[in-house]
């Protein structure tokens, strides 16, 4: 999925097909329907004042969901979810691979979405945004590092530490499940 | 456990961001190594998983039918802004054809000017008597033109230069009466029309220049309320230095 050249240069023709994902993302981001609502209007607000000034030919989805984040890491939610966010090293780790039982197994197995979603939703703000995009959206990590303003080789490591962290979140709820 | 030399893939090639060579080298890695195959295996699954939990909220039909009323409303179109961009091009378009078009009729009309005063200063050549006075002295001259033409003009004295006055004439532009003076240098005659600038005004749009009308070099300028035209075969240099003595005179 790419919107990286839209060629139409209406506002709403551009902006109106990505309403879904951009609530879903909200939504995953607040954790709450009033406070994604308020995020999403806003979002629009601003991008809608911002739009003469949009480089037609540059990534509109990555824009608009670089207002929408950025307006989230502003708001009272945002700022309290940052605010516990543990400072961490940036730089890749090693990667741990699974080769045996693997949480992943057992969650298609016993077709238990809730535990993930409950999962995704423990992680911080930074992993969250990072695997949803990635996953969700199935932005590239260009793509990606354009929409949260970091470096490309702080999405791998973002991303690798927010599926390690889904994992082993996995692994615990499994097993107390 | 994946083999160690290929952990750091394990996530690139699952997003597809392998680059393509590596991407073959480590397919062909695959199918000879079962640790690597279940892991990948294992972030496939986990990857679906998460598309299929991460599509959890749709918005409300009322919020998304605000949100459309919304942006409609209020849209900066850039339809808008380039159809403002086009009218605007347009009207500059429009401007400059039709400056495009006067300045064509301007010029058409000032060659035509120039047309005519090389036609009068062939003319005079021509005649047996080209000047109804005869002098070289300026002031028998400019005293002939009273009442002739509708006003006066200062000639200027020619010492120390190369130029001699031999006369002059009345003579007629778009049927108004001006004064033609005949100047000579070495063997070329020159001619100097002097016209009141009210009595032109909207029929020949000319501004000070110089220009070369069948082959005759000649300057034009206004001065006092009189429009001047020196004309003639001489050089442009020679019709210059004329064209500053008449100047001078005129101050």
């Amino acid at each position: 999925m790419s919107n990286a050249s839209p060629q139409s240069d209406s506002f709403e023709e551009l902006a109106m097909p990505l309403f879904d994902q951009l609530y879903n993302f909200a939504h995953w981001l607040t954790k709450n329907r009033d406070e994604a609502e308020d995020l999403v209007q806003e979002t629009y607000a601003k991008a809608l004042k911002g739009f003469p000034s949009f480089r037609l030919g540059t990534n509109f989805r990555a824009w608009m969901y670089r207002i929408l984040r950025n307006t989230f890491l502003t708001s009272r939610s945002g700022l309290k979810e940052t605010a516990t966010l543990p400072i961490e090293p940036e730089e890749s780790e090693p990667i741990v691979p699974v080769d045996r039982d693997t949480p992943e197994s057992i969650l298609i197995d016993r077709s238990n979405q809730l535990l993930l979603r409950n999962a995704i939703e423990e992680l911080p703000v930074h992993y969250r945004e990072v695997l949803l995009l990635c996953e969700m959206e199935e932005m590239s990590y260009q793509e990606i590092s354009e929409t949260l303003c970091i470096p490309i080789g702080t999405v791998m490591s973002r991303l690798s530490r927010a599926r390690n962290a889904l994992r082993s979140s996995l692994g615990i709820q499994l097993q107390n499940g | 456990m994946a083999c160690e030399s290929w952990k750091a893939h394990l996530d690139r090639y699952v997003d597809g961001e392998l680059p393509l060579n590596e991407m073959h080298d480590f397919e062909t890695h695959l199918r000879t190594c079962l640790p690597c195959s279940r892991a990948i295996l294992s972030r496939v699954q986990m990857k679906r998983a998460i598309q299929v939990a991460g599509q959890r909220y749709a918005p409300n039909a009322e919020f998304r039918r605000r949100m459309h009323q919304d942006i409609a409303a209020k849209q900066p179109h850039r339809l808008r802004f380039r159809w403002t961009l086009a009218a605007l091009v347009l009207a500059a378009s429009v401007v400059a054809a039709l400056t495009s078009v006067y300045l064509e009729r301007v010029r058409l009309r000032t060659d035509s000017v120039y047309s005519e005063i090389a036609d009068l200063h062939v003319g005079t050549l021509a005649s047996s008597s080209p000047v109804d006075v005869t002098s070289s002295d300026r002031h028998t001259v400019k005293p002939w033109f009273q009442g002739r033409i509708p006003f006066t003009f200062d000639l200027p004295e020619l010492q120390p230069s190369e130029f001699s006055l031999l006369g002059g004439r009345v003579a007629y532009l778009d049927q108004t009466p001006g004064a033609q003076l005949i100047y000579q240098i070495r063997k070329h005659r020159i001619s100097v029309f002097v016209f009141s600038e009210d009595s032109l005004r909207g029929k020949f749009p000319l501004n000070s220049g110089t220009g070369r009308t069948l082959s005759f070099h000649s300057e034009t300028w206004s001065q006092g309320g009189l429009r001047y035209f020196v004309i003639g075969d001489a050089s442009a240099s020679d019709i210059h230095s004329l064209s500053e003595l008449l100047k001078s005179a005129g101050v």
